[in-house]
């Protein structure tokens, strides 16, 4: 039985959520691997903040262009149909409301929607990129995490202990261990992986997972 | 007109002690590695330009390049969204010493924020970092049911930018996503001075694929071949180069 998947399997996971058509921003990390995972018949646009539409996937060994990166500064390749433009106009639209979906990474999530996944406090150096405007921009912020801390504690929580990055903004968490909407302040469970009771994923969540029906299976294939 | 620039100490000659330069580029990509040694150069040489402020969306990485800047002692503080790289040991450390000042920003409102400057707009307002540490002290107003920060213009003494094909009156273009912050910066700087990899006669650059106006540049200085960052670190490359 699977006790959690990994981060390729979150990323599958959320790849069958992403419709056909979709403009879609990849954050760096996990995230990224989301575009491995497209279903077959569907086609997404992957937009990068540092201005490409339409890039495709990373270039083979010792072909890499590093004039043409993604905003992870990753070698990436062109498209039929790829498009360049400036800054400004690649945040025009992500803050315009023209993309359709972005998957960020995060260190906490609140059951408000409320996300933290730019400064760990004080004595790092804090990195905040894109991620402030990209949920503010989406019209889906989905967000790509480990269910618990490496050292157990829960990231899904009643209230961020850490910087945030914004306000009500998650609308979905694919997690190691379940799928759970943020819906008028509650995390409302949609799947679960069939080797965890609801009471055991309950332990492991730091506010209180709602049910609207029965969860379903989380079932993904081994990747 | 000809706003040909004939080397690179000439390009950069007239940066000095506490301007804020904008330095182009995400990462490796549109980075003007060429101009920026240039100024290392004369800092190594004369003691000056230093005390910069300088605004890039990172923190440099490596030694070469921005990293180098920093490395040498020329920044006092650095505007940018993303401080951290493959390898950002330089900028990490002074941070982490207190060396250097961070005003960290969130990316789209910056490159927002020099296009503002570019285009003579002191603040606007965004939605972006409402509710967060970043919003401090800054004004709130709700708009249509929702609330927006202000955030202010940003200007520059000089801009520093590399692009692919320019001419004499300074009409650029820029090779695929190296374009990135270069035409804000542009914009947004009393004095921009653009590194291209190949100066053209008027007219062999389309009307219609010109990216940056000439209005927007001063000087033009042509550096064929230019170095890439990731190159460079991949070669363990670090500036100014020690002697062996």
């Amino acid at each position: 039985m699977t006790s959690r998947l990994s981060p390729s399997q979150m990323a599958w996971r959320a790849a069958q959520d992403i419709e056909d058509g979709a403009y879609v921003n990849l954050g760096i990390g996990f995230p990224e691997m989301v575009a491995k995972f497209q279903p077959s018949g569907r086609q997404a646009i992957f937009h990068t903040e540092n201005g490409i539409l339409g890039f495709g996937e990373a270039p083979p060994h010792g072909e890499e262009d590093w004039d043409l990166i993604n905003a992870g500064k990753k070698a990436v390749t062109l498209k039929p149909g790829t498009a360049f433009f400036h800054h400004a106009d690649s945040f025009a639209m992500v803050r315009g409301g023209h993309l359709d979906v972005a998957i960020l990474g995060a260190y906490e999530v609140a059951e408000t929607g409320d996300l933290a996944n730019w400064s760990t406090g004080p004595k790092g150096v804090p990195a905040v990129g894109g991620a402030m405007d990209l949920v503010h921009g989406a019209r889906r912020v989905a967000v790509i995490t480990d269910h618990v801390t490496k050292d157990g504690k829960p990231k899904l929580l009643q209230r961020c202990t850490l910087p945030l990055t914004g306000v009500g903004c998650v609308t979905r968490v694919y997690s190691s261990h379940a799928v759970i909407d943020v819906f008028n302040g509650r995390f409302v469970l949609r799947e679960k992986l069939p080797s965890f009771t609801l009471g055991a994923l309950q332990s492991m969540t730091g506010a209180t997972l709602h049910l609207d029906g029965p969860a379903a299976d989380l079932v993904v294939p081994d990747l | 007109m000809d706003k040909t620039l004939p080397n690179l100490p000439t390009a950069v000659a007239g940066i000095r002690d506490g301007m804020t330069v904008m330095i182009g580029g995400f990462g490796g990509s549109g980075a003007p590695i060429e101009l920026i040694h240039a100024l290392i150069d004369r800092y190594v040489a004369t003691g000056h330009p230093k005390g910069l402020t300088v605004v890039n969306n990172n923190a440099g990485n490596g030694h070469v390049g921005l990293a180098a800047l920093i490395e040498v002692g020329m920044v006092a503080k650095l505007i940018c969204s993303f401080p951290r790289s493959a390898d950002p040991v330089v900028f990490t450390e002074r941070y982490l010493a207190g060396q250097i000042e961070l005003e960290l920003v969130p990316q789209g409102t910056l490159a927002e924020r020099i296009r503002a400057g570019g285009a003579g707009i002191p603040a606007f307002y965004t939605p972006t970092s409402y509710g967060t540490d970043l919003a401090k002290g800054k004004p709130v107003e709700v708009f249509e049911g929702r609330s927006y920060v202000q955030e202010r213009w940003l200007k520059a003494d000089y801009a520093l930018v590399k692009a692919h094909l320019g001419d004499r009156l300074g009409n650029l273009t820029y090779r695929m996503a190296a374009r990135n912050f270069n035409p804000l910066m542009c914009m947004a700087a009393a004095n921009t001075i653009v590194q291209v990899s190949r100066m053209v006669a008027p007219g062999e650059i389309d009307p219609e694929t010109v990216i940056t106006p000439g209005i927007f540049v001063q000087g033009v200085v042509e550096i064929p071949h230019p170095a890439q960052e990731e190159t460079l670190n991949r070669d363990g490359a670090s500036y100014p180069e020690v002697a062996a």
